[in-house]
């Protein structure tokens, strides 16, 4: 489903990612780890559009989308949330969904109907399967952190996704809130078929539901494989030596 | 609570209202009520353009004024250099305006923020330099005097409208274009459309991720409200029977953002509202003082450190806060 | 073209350049550092300027009270600057950007009238100090002494400019905060403080350089809006932010305004922002800024 080859990028003289390369399958979820600074997050960059590589390759289904512009990537089945909590504040929750829906569906140069009106059902019935329901009116600021993250997700679903990259979805949860939402992640990815990839600190998650796990250190993929074959090679166990959670 | 409320008060046809009640005022009011009520009228309609910009889309252009002008010059040069009638005029006023809209704004959608605004003020100053030098077209520093009325025959037709001064018909007709103009652009801001722009006020990134090409909806949003201040400066030229370069200087940008934040611009009426505001307190107060720009300042002082969400937004919140204390003690 | 009008338009070239050196420096580093574009820079110019005037007024009569006045209407400004800035200014910078763009806009208006208010709408006028009073023959022109010593004191403010902020403490937490304010402030650092500051020091520089061009120029209402949208054009040319970006792009506006008048008789009002055009479509980020959009 997704193939990344070789993929490289430097910022002034740093070299951030370094001939990465990774191939998911379809339906697979696979996970991408590494210490801060490893170069995840610039890897999903470069996957997405939001920066351009310096080389190298990402082919999904065959398809060459390297370098292609985000929003043209989004329309291609491709999903993402990001780090930091990247949703619609000043729109409702609903607002927020139904938006993300218009927007995919191509709505978006209809000038002389009312928007509230559409895919309304739809909206509910996908604020319903994230467990957003009651707050489809509150106002997406404001929010508790681990419901904006969950908003997050719900955004990224309705773009009707095939691949869907996640970075960090666990971050600043706490444990409960972290198993919660690993649950309603393994969930949906098997509701809807999708490939899922994502990038995680926190390695009880990883190993959790990861198939497919890719070891970064310092822009290289120190590791692949199952989960066991990266707990068992001593590279990756040097690294993480006192880095577990 | 507030969504039950709120829907009823969306579906009044609010434009219709109060174009039916400012209709009265060359019968209630003074010729001075109509001159100022002409004024407010193309102010509202150049102040929520200016907001499709600014609250709608998070577009902050300091060079809006340029549409105007031409919009301006455009009207005011086909009907008296060339004696086209208003009715075809007008509309193209509106669609040269937006088509300059459309060429400056490809440049401009490409920058950020302040890069973005000081781009639209450089054009719309170029635009001024132009319209104060090219005496053969624009008339100079001139600019083109004695712009002819748009016939009213038709008008004088209609039974009760034919003893109306040539003033009062005029403004009849301003705010009869206006209100269909407001009414288009409220059209513009609740549809697919428009929710697409708001996605990208509150985060261009995630917008992007969505589907959406920023850029291109950016020039979108640009080119239609370049069109809509242009009707407004159409209206204007005839309005003050001329048009000058001065219409087109930067500080009318300032003067109309003023207006679009002094009424709120989180509210599509809000803009309406700071343009009859600002123009009764400028025709007040200018009978008092020379010191206007002083008071401006000052009003813009109290607005930022007191009331950031405008008259609409204030008045809105002290509603809550009523209403609140009502059910407190219900 | 006789070699001695050309250097004659040259030296009137770079006396312009680094009057706007003074003042768009002061500009540059406020937006570097705080990301506020301040309007009411050129109004401390202005302001400057006036203060000079009723400080020779009120000193002496005798022309080498111009010194003190000039220090003395630095200092004012300076004060101005830290009032606007402590009472004022600090309230809104958790707020869109915009709003700090409007309030600076409010203060060219409220001190634009105050001016005139104070002032009236004649044009005024300091005459030179007397150990600069007379001129130099140089390669056939007279050049006077006064804008000699202007285009000394640009540069050498300059250079100290730049040495204090590279070299010093206080210059590396300016650096810093231009960088990434929260870390700063995460790290401890006194950020309201830098900015204060750096607040206060643009002042200074706006209101000594208003003050300094009294003798060449007359004092009238109107040159604080000529002033900054002549400052906006150098730090667009120079690159926002960059502080030898700010001196070579005041150099090389002071030569385009002088010989471009002769070349094109129009030239002021079109080509200046033409010019802004340009370099904003092309190259936003000037010639030293950092390549962002």
């Amino acid at each position: 489903m997704l193939d990344v080859r070789g993929l490289s990028k430097s910022f002034a003289g740093f070299v951030a990612v370094d001939g990465v390369s990774l191939a998911v399958e379809t339906h697979q979820i696979a996970a991408v780890i590494g210490p801060n600074g490893a170069g995840k997050s610039t890897f999903f960059n470069l996957i997405t559009g939001h920066l351009r590589p310096d080389g190298g390759q990402v082919l999904l289904d065959g398809r060459d989308i390297t370098g292609v512009p985000p929003h043209r990537i989004c329309r291609m089945g491709v999903g993402r949330s990001f780090q930091r909590t990247n949703i619609f504040p000043r729109l409702s929750v609903f607002e927020n969904v139904q938006a993300a829906l218009l927007a995919h569906r191509g709505r978006g140069r209809d000038f002389w109907s009312r928007s509230e009106g559409f895919y309304r059902d739809e909206t509910s019935a996908l604020l319903q399967s994230i467990g957003l329901g009651p707050q489809a009116v509150t106002v997406a600021g404001t929010l508790s952190y681990g419901n904006q993250k969950q908003l997050e997700l719900g955004i990224a679903l309705a773009s009707e996704p095939s691949v869907l990259l996640l970075d960090e979805p666990t971050a600043g949860m706490s444990a409960s809130e972290t198993h919660d939402s690993i649950r309603l992640l393994e969930r949906i990815a098997e509701e809807r078929g999708l490939t899922l990839i994502f990038t995680e600190h926190d390695m009880e998650v990883v190993f959790g539901i990861a198939e497919k796990i890719a070891v970064l250190h310092q822009g290289r993929i120190l590791a692949e494989g199952t989960p066991d074959e990266v707990r068992r090679d001593p590279d990756v166990r040097r690294v993480y030596l006192g880095e577990r959670s | 609570m507030r969504t039950s409320r709120f829907i009823a008060a969306r579906s009044i046809p609010w434009t219709l209202i109060v174009f039916l009640v400012a209709a009265w005022v060359p019968w209630l009011g003074s010729r001075y009520d109509t001159f100022l009520g002409t004024q407010i009228a193309i102010d509202a309609l150049f102040a929520v353009s200016l907001n499709l910009l600014l609250g709608t889309t998070g577009l902050v252009s300091f060079g809006h004024v340029a549409y105007f002008g031409i919009g301006s010059y455009a009207c005011g040069i086909l009907m008296k250099t060339y004696g086209v009638p208003f009715i075809l005029a007008f509309p193209a006023s509106g669609l040269v305006a937006a088509g300059f809209a459309l060429v400056f704004g490809f440049f401009c959608v490409r920058l950020s923020a302040i890069y973005f605004a000081m781009l639209t003020l450089a054009f719309s100053q170029i635009v001024w330099a132009i319209c104060f030098k090219w005496n053969a077209v624009t008339g100079g520093d001139q600019g083109l005097p004695n712009i002819p009325y748009p016939s009213f025959d038709w008008m004088s037709a209609i039974p009760g409208l034919g003893d109306l001064r040539i003033a009062d018909q005029f403004y009849l007709l301003t705010i009869a274009l206006v209100a269909l103009s407001l009414a288009a652009l409220r059209q513009i801001t609740r549809s697919p459309f428009g929710r697409m722009l708001t996605t990208i006020r509150d985060n261009p990134e995630r917008a992007a991720f969505i589907g959406i090409n920023v850029r291109a909806y950016e020039l979108a949003a640009f080119s239609v409200a370049g069109g809509f201040a242009g009707f407004a400066g159409a209206l204007y030229g005839i309005f003050n029977r001329g048009v000058f370069a001065d219409y087109v200087f930067w500080s009318k940008s300032a003067e109309v953002m003023i207006m679009t934040i002094l009424g709120g611009i989180n509210y599509f009426w809000g803009p309406p509202v700071g343009a009859f505001a600002l123009v009764w307190l400028n025709q007040e107060i200018t009978s008092y003082t020379q010191y206007w720009p002083f008071v401006l300042g000052v009003i813009l002082l109290v607005l930022l450190f007191a009331f950031p969400g405008g008259i609409v937004g204030g008045l809105v919140a002290g509603f809550g806060r009523v209403r609140r204390l009502v059910y407190r003690h219900a | 073209m006789a070699a001695s009008f050309l250097f004659s338009q040259f030296v009137g070239g770079l006396t312009t350049a680094m009057f706007l050196f003074l003042i768009a420096s002061g500009l540059s580093l406020v937006f570097g550092v705080m990301r506020v574009l301040n309007f009411a820079h050129g109004s401390f110019y202005m302001f400057g300027a006036y203060l000079a005037w009723e400080a020779m007024r009120w000193l002496s009569p005798s022309p080498e009270a111009f010194w003190p006045a000039v220090l003395l209407a630095a200092l004012g400004i300076a004060a101005l600057g830290f009032v606007v800035e402590r009472l004022l200014l600090r309230h809104l910078y958790g707020q869109e950007e915009l709003y700090q763009l409007l309030f600076t806009y409010a203060l060219v208006l409220i001190l634009g009238d105050a001016a005139k208010f104070i002032w009236g709408t004649g044009e005024l006028s300091v005459s030179r100090p007397p150990i600069l009073a007379s001129s130099l023959s140089l390669f056939g022109t007279d050049v006077p002494l006064y804008n000699l010593f202007i285009m000394v004191l640009g540069p050498a403010i300059a250079v100290g400019g730049w040495l204090i902020l590279s070299r010093s403490g206080a210059g590396r937490m300016v650096r810093a905060a231009s960088y990434d304010r929260e870390m700063l402030d995460a790290l401890g650092a006194n950020v309201g403080g830098i900015f204060t500051g750096m607040f206060v020091v643009s002042s200074f520089l706006a209101g000594l350089s208003g003050a300094l061009v009294t003798p060449i120029i007359s004092i009238v209402p109107g040159m604080d809006v000529e002033i900054i949208v002549q400052a906006f054009i150098v730090v667009v040319i120079g690159g926002l932010g960059s502080f030898w970006g700010t001196f070579w792009g005041s150099v090389i506006y002071g030569q385009v305004l002088s010989f471009g008048i002769l070349i094109f008789p129009g030239f002021s009002l079109f080509s200046v922002f033409a010019l802004m055009a340009v370099i904003l479509i092309l190259r936003p980020w000037g010639l030293f800024g950092r390549p962002i959009r």
